[in-house]
């Protein structure tokens, strides 16, 4: 005795959280059956090994046909196969879009191309996800970077409103499409102990106010690009590592007030024309694409690591920070306010979320 | 030209890619309705595009309009070719055609092709003018409502019952056309689609036809099958109950009628004249504030032929008239008599419902049914389907006769069907032989309800079970005892019927969902020899589909079966048996007795052993069985207490027969000889087989529970939460070795892992019941069992449930004087502050008026204008009254708790797709449906050619099923309802071949589709407005009661 055809259909579509995470896994029906029985629901429910493979299969059959929706958050919305309750689908959506910190580290910064893609299978080798999980997390990358590659208005806003993500998933979807669009270099040993929420902060800073759509929201709202304006204009900056008079007054006023507020006060001050030279120099070179994608890098090398080797404590790096670029605007010699403002206003952010260990 | 038809094709949305250089489609829609088409302008490369087109305007009449579908099809214009289908849309708008039904019918439909599925959505809005035809010869029937349901729909109210309608039309089927050799698969498909659509249309309308000749306005119970004979054609028949139904202005004229029986009522004296008007019930008597129409003529002649059987209707005489006295006894006999001449006068007096007014159903004698086996000739004249209809009128006379061998003058809850293979048919019909009450059946009886207060409590609760014929020439060999209930009338020890348990029988404990399965092996043969073979076989099956259904309603210590249904299905070389029903414990009859095991040979010492182990096995199960469905009926101290040893000569009440092609009749009798028929005798193996079988039959898990009647006896606090579900398995046997023995295990396990499979699935649900279980065998190939389920799961609330451990008596006792409290509570709160001299009549008649839960009755206020400023000033007290009463009445049901728990209530902010509910019972729990608007009956055929790439057979067929439950949910919303009831997918034919990688199904499904306000909004809304206060309140109480 065979089954041949094994199948149940609710008029309300039954979704089951349990295996809707193991076929997001990637895991094959075998294999999810073997897992489910180990974690005890036969015991549970009393149901036999057989019950369980057919209910495994239903529910990957089930899966298999929303995916096509899935692509289409909208259109699951819209269809009529499938009854599925508003929480229900919400929660499809989300968890079909959901990614795994691993993975995304592999691929943050890369080109999502088709060569990347060769790549998954080193991937998951790498990272112990299945390459049929690998694949759906990359797909989706890539559709959400198709789909609002063109788009204009507030990326995060676009994201949701074409694939009904959360905010916070929204957000991530941002910080991803950004981090692919503009290829920032993620890869790097020393950038290793970074956490992907650590970068999506840093994407967000960035979107909010170093691309076009920051300076003017009324027309071309770009949230993808990096503004090359404000990009060409940053080379001003550098005035404030080249002239060494304006160097020195401004390490006097960044010591003058910081003076008995800082631990590391001497170290600062041996340090800080090495490290306000490296802030300045990063700002500078930001008209190369090539300086823009190891931005993260040069940001670890000049800034983070030294502070860390001479053990400064986090709130002493935010005192110097805010110091530090306030003091700016006590330089007389210096007409670029608002533009360093705008610089440091961000990587203020940045430097702080990444100054951990 | 009574009538026009108007369509409108607003946009289509989700359109598949048809052209595959632009990744766009040029859509463009074809309208036709029978042969005017009309077209509207080609959109332009767009997936969603946005036609608006005007009103195309069909003239037709109104015959078309009932056997017509409307035909929508999306095509892809192509400048150099042929432009390309992209799907259809059959839209069925006989809901429009009368007038208390849908107006409109608007929304999204999903676009249907037999060979790639739904592709795509069309928002259409259909409308229809009608005319009035004085033609008094006229062909259609547009304005009789029909009704799947198989009972009084739930807003309306049955004037009169008028009985059996059927009707079946044949036709030549396009699949065995010479044309099909040409055409393409789509075509094939298509052409089947339409013919089966416009049969079922015209089939609809010479129901119709007969139901008006009947002076009824409505199909109760209406049941279409359709029969795919092959080569020899295809045949659509249905049969249904005409009655005459009242809509109910508001729910609160059909309360009374079904609350418990106040005093008042009580004392109202017998009257049996017609004439409501002299009645001396009091007035404010809801009943009497309504308006009837009695037909001013008894006797009227036939206006149309049709083909087949006709209703004998010759002019009634001396109904009516007659007048009973108070006494049971002679009652009875006049009864008995009016009964008699009511139904004699029908040909066939049968009826599809399965659940009846209260008073409707007097006496209950048993299952009857018969079987026929037929070979299939081609139907040579489509217009003279006699063959067809002569083999029907003969298992009906068969079913009528057999209803008489048993005292009885009606067969309620009948149904028919047939099972087909190769060019053998069978053909079955069964139902329940009863004694009605004839006020229901003729013209003037809409007082019986309230009369028949006076005979219920003569009989109540357990009238039904009392045996109809008489005791000294019973049909049969039974064993009687006196009622456990009244103790005067005699009742049977067993009791099998296919109704459901009527809703003011005593049960104790809870019911159980009780199969018997059977398979038996049989010779391939051709034509003749076939149909002897399998004729031989029947009568061994139904014997033993029967004890088997005997003994494990014993080993689950209940005594009675509802909802009986034993479906023979025949294949090239087997035949299968599987019989469903809801076993229960009824009060009022006996104890059953235990099951006893006796060995062939005696002195054999292991073998002794092994019988009293098996035997102790037994008693466990039954001792468990009790424990787990709360079986403990209350102790009596007399001597007829059944006792554990099986009683001599126990009897089924099964009367059936067979009768082959050559028209024999073989009688069967199912008395087991004289032998004890409970005492199993292991003789040889088969007997062990039928043993252990017997204790294979694993318990659902615990918080679950399963009938097949509509709601599971015991169980009455229904939660809102719902599903409705089909699951389908096919196994293939491997066909070596294959035994009567190996065939039965593989059958038994198919269908118990089916059960566990589905118990597994919805375990979330816990509490909950799977209800109306409705099981389908068929045997698609040699090797295949196809076995289709389609059931609702409810949730119930647990606590409530562990309160029944005490019977039901007590608890119906407790709800009838907690319901007249609580109808007391405001009228005194009114009496107590008003003046002393008040007007107001005596406390009691006051309570009836608050029964009738219109807050001032409608008489009084007429009568007594003077007291209307004072009935103002007290509106509030009223109000508050009602609340209190609603918030008691909650307490009692946890309908309000399942509110909380209803996920789809709330629409998505951002979605515009409505939730519509689909169950195969006839009520929303927690819900009152406020509106039928009109049948849904659709067919549909899927093919596919590339099965690999669709998932297989299971991906294709659960997709092609998501897809029909998607249809009918957008065919509903379409109408503008929220729900389906009474729903059955009467057909799911699959076939596949592999190796061709192609398969094909054909699925029928219909119900009724509704309109349900959920109780918790009703209450929203009664806080708002008194005047819809007690509505509310009165919708629950019917409800729980």
């Amino acid at each position: 005795m065979t089954s041949e055809l094994d199948i149940f259909v609710g008029n309300t579509t039954l979704i089951d959280e349990d295996v809707y995470r193991l076929w997001l896994d990637g895991y094959s029906v075998t294999d999810a059956v073997a897992l489910r029985v180990r974690s005890g629901i036969l015991e549970q429910t009393g149901a036999t090994a057989a019950v369980l493979q057919s209910d495994t299969m239903d529910h990957y059959r089930t899966f298999h046909m929303l995916e096509r929706l899935l692509h289409a958050p909208p259109k699951l919305l819209h269809q009529l196969i499938f009854q599925i309750p508003p929480s229900r689908q919400a929660l499809l959506i989300e968890r079909y879009y959901a990614f795994d910190e691993a993975f995304v580290w592999e691929v943050l910064g890369k080109k999502l191309s088709k060569g990347t893609k060769k790549d998954l299978d080193d991937i998951s080798t790498k990272t112990g996800i299945t390459l049929k999980s690998c694949r759906r997390q990359f797909d989706n990358f890539k559709r959400v970077f198709k789909v609002v590659e063109e788009m204009r208005g507030s990326l995060v806003d676009n994201i949701q409103q074409h694939f009904l993500l959360s905010d916070r998933l929204a957000r991530d979807y941002a910080a991803i499409v950004f981090f692919a669009n503009n290829r920032f270099e993620t890869g790097k040993k020393k950038l290793q102990y970074l956490s992907f929420g650590d970068f999506a902060f840093c994407a967000e800073l960035m979107i909010q106010n170093g691309t076009l759509g920051a300076v003017d929201s009324q027309m071309d709202d770009m949230d993808m690009d990096l503004d090359k304006e404000f990009l060409q204009d940053m080379k001003e900056l550098k005035v404030l590592a080249a002239d060494k008079d304006l160097l020195d007054l401004h390490k006097s006023l960044v010591c003058t007030a910081l003076l008995g507020k800082l631990g590391v006060f001497s170290e600062m001050e041996a340090n800080f024309k090495n490290l306000s030279r490296g802030l300045v120099n990063v700002a500078a070179k930001l008209t190369h694409n090539k300086d823009v994608r190891d931005l993260f890098v040069d940001l670890v090398e000049k800034f983070v690591e030294p502070c860390r080797s001479d053990h400064w404590p986090l709130s002493d790096v935010r005192f110097f920070l805010n110091q530090y670029s306030a003091s700016v605007h006590s330089l007389d010699g210096f007409r670029h306010q608002a533009l360093w403002d705008r610089y440091m206003g961000t990587l203020r952010g940045c430097l702080l979320r990444l100054y951990h260990d | 030209m009574p009538g026009k038809l108007k369509v409108k094709i607003v946009a289509g949305r989700h359109l598949p890619v048809m052209d595959r250089a632009s990744d766009l489609t040029d859509a463009f829609v074809e309208v036709k309705f029978g042969n005017t088409t009309f077209k509207t302008d080609v959109y332009l490369k767009s997936l969603n595009p946005q036609w608006n087109s005007e009103w195309f305007k069909f003239e037709v009449d109104d015959e078309d309009l009932q056997d017509e579908p409307l035909q929508i099809t999306v095509l892809d214009h192509d400048t150099y070719s042929a432009n390309d289908a992209i799907g259809k849309v059959y839209i069925d708008i006989d809901p429009l055609l009368y007038s208390e039904a849908a107006t409109v019918i608007s929304g999204w439909f999903p676009i249907y092709d037999t060979i790639h599925g739904i592709r795509g959505e069309i928002n259409v809005v259909v409308k229809v003018d009608l005319f009035n035809d004085l033609n008094r010869f006229r062909q259609s029937s547009c304005g009789v409502k029909f009704f799947c349901t198989t009972s009084i729909p739930k807003c309306y109210r049955a004037v009169i019952i008028h009985g059996f309608v059927e009707e079946l039309v044949v036709n030549e089927d396009p699949e065995y056309q010479w044309i099909d050799r040409i055409r393409t698969p789509r075509a094939s498909n298509e052409a089947r689609q339409r013919l089966i659509s416009l049969m079922s249309g015209e089939l609809q309308r010479k129901i119709g036809l007969k139901v008006l000749e009947m002076r009824g306005n409505a199909v109760v119970g209406y049941l279409q099958c359709f029969d795919l004979e092959g080569e020899s054609g295809l045949v659509v028949r249905a049969i249904g109950t005409a009655c005459t139904l009242d809509k109910l202005s508001s729910p609160a004229a059909f309360l009374p009628a079904c609350n418990s029986p106040s005093k008042e009522m009580k004392e109202i004296p017998f009257n049996e004249d017609p004439n409501p008007n002299t009645h001396s019930s009091g007035p404010s008597t809801p009943l009497k504030n309504q308006t009837y129409s009695f037909s001013p003529s008894k006797s009227y002649s036939r206006q149309s032929s049709s083909s087949d059987t006709d209703l004998s209707l010759t002019p009634k005489t001396g109904m009516g008239s007659g007048s009973a006295g108070k006494e049971g006894g002679p009652f009875k006999a006049l009864l008995r008599q009016q009964t008699q001449s009511a139904l004699e006068q029908r040909e066939f007096p049968f009826f599809t419902l399965t659940a009846f007014p209260p008073g409707f159903l007097v006496h209950v004698g048993g299952v009857v049914s018969a079987r026929s086996v037929k070979l299939l000739d081609r139907i040579h004249n489509p217009d003279e389907p006699e063959t067809r209809d002569a083999w029907w009128a003969e298992i009906r006379q068969e079913i009528k006769s057999h209803a008489k061998a048993l005292g009885c003058h009606a067969v309620v809850g009948y149904s028919e069907s047939t099972s087909i293979c190769e060019e053998v048919c069978i053909l079955s019909a069964s139902g329940t032989a009863a004694v009605l009450n004839p006020r229901f059946l003729q013209d003037g009886t809409v007082e019986g309800c309230l009369e028949q207060r006076l005979e219920e409590n003569l009989s109540t609760r357990c009238g039904f079970c009392h045996i109809p014929y008489d005791e000294l020439n019973m049909p049969f060999p039974a064993h009687l005892t006196y009622c456990y209930n009244c103790r005067k009338q005699k009742v049977p020890d067993v009791l099998f019927t296919t109704i459901d348990l009527p809703t003011d029988a005593t049960v104790i404990g809870k019911g159980c969902l009780i199969q018997a399965r059977l398979c038996r092996l049989k010779k391939k043969a051709q034509a003749e020899a076939n149909a002897t073979a399998i004729s031989n076989l029947l009568p061994f099956m139904e014997y033993e589909v029967h004890t088997q259904l005997m003994n494990k309603l014993k080993l689950k210590g209940m005594n009675a079966l509802f909802g009986l249904r034993i479906q023979i299905t025949v294949g090239e070389n087997m035949l299968m048996g599987l019989a469903s029903a809801t076993g229960v414990y009824l009060a009022a009859l006996p104890t059953p007795g235990g099951i006893q095991i006796a060995g062939k040979t005696p002195n054999d010492g292991s073998y002794e052993q092994h019988i009293s182990h098996m035997q102790k096995k037994i008693n466990d199960t039954i001792a468990k069985n009790k424990e787990l469905y709360e079986i403990n009926p209350p102790e009596i101290s007399e001597e007829i207490i059944g006792s554990p040893i099986p009683e001599p000569r126990q009897r089924s009440r099964l009367l059936r027969s067979q009768s082959e092609s050559s028209d024999e009749v073989t009688e069967l009798d199912l008395s087991h000889g004289k032998k004890d028929a409970f005492v199993l005798e292991i003789d040889d193996t088969d007997a062990m087989e039928d043993v252990h079988s017997l204790l294979t039959d694993v318990p659902p898990p615990s918080g679950f529970y399963s009938c097949n009647t509509e709601i599971m006896p015991g169980i009455n606090n229904w939660t809102s939460e719902i599903q409705m579900f089909t699951s389908v398995r096919v196994i293939r046997l491997s066909s070596l070795n294959l035994t009567n023995q190996a065939l039965n295990k593989n059958f038994n396990d198919l269908c118990e892992n089916l059960l566990k499979s589905l118990y597994f699935k919805l375990r979330s649900m816990i509490p909950c019941c799977l209800c109306h279980v409705n099981f389908t065998v068929s045997l698609p190939e040699d090797e295949l069992i196809q076995v289709t389920v389609t059931a609702v799961a409810i949730t119930f609330d647990k606590n409530q449930a562990l309160q029944t451990t005490k019977t039901s008596v007590e608890k119906s006792l407790q709800r009838a004087s907690t319901d007249n409290e609580e109808l007391l509570q405001f009228p005194l709160e009114l009496c107590s502050d008003s003046l002393p001299s008040h007007p107001f009549p005596p406390v009691k008649e006051h309570l009836e008026s608050a029964s009738s839960n219109s807050g001032i009755p409608a008489a009084q206020r007429d009568r007594c204008s003077s007291w209307i400023e004072l009935i103002k000033l007290k509106a509030q007290t009223i109000r508050r009254g009602s609340i209190k009463t609603t918030v008691t009445v909650e307490k009692a049901s946890p309908v309000g708790d399942g509110n909380f728990r209803n996920r789809s209530a709330p629409p998505c902010a951002n979605s515009t797709v409505g939730v519509v509910k689909m169950t195969p019972l006839s009520f929303i729990p927690g819900a009152k449906i406020t509106k039928y608007l009109g049948i849904i009956n659709m067919f549909f055929i899927r093919e596919t050619t590339s099965l690999r790439e669709e998932g297989g057979v299971s991906g294709f067929l659960h997709a092609f099923i998501a897809e029909v439950f998607a249809m009918v949910r957008a065919h509903v919303a379409a109408l503008g309802g929220n729900a389906v009831v009474s729903y059955i997918m009467k057909q799911c034919v699959f076939m596949e071949n592999p190796n061709k990688n192609q398969a094909q199904c054909l699925i029928n499904v219909s119900g009724d589709a509704v309109v349900f306000v959920r109780e918790s909004d009703l209450e929203v809304v009664s806080s708002q407005q008194p005047t819809t206060n007690c509505q509310s309140s009165c919708t629950e109480g019917e409800v729980t009661t």
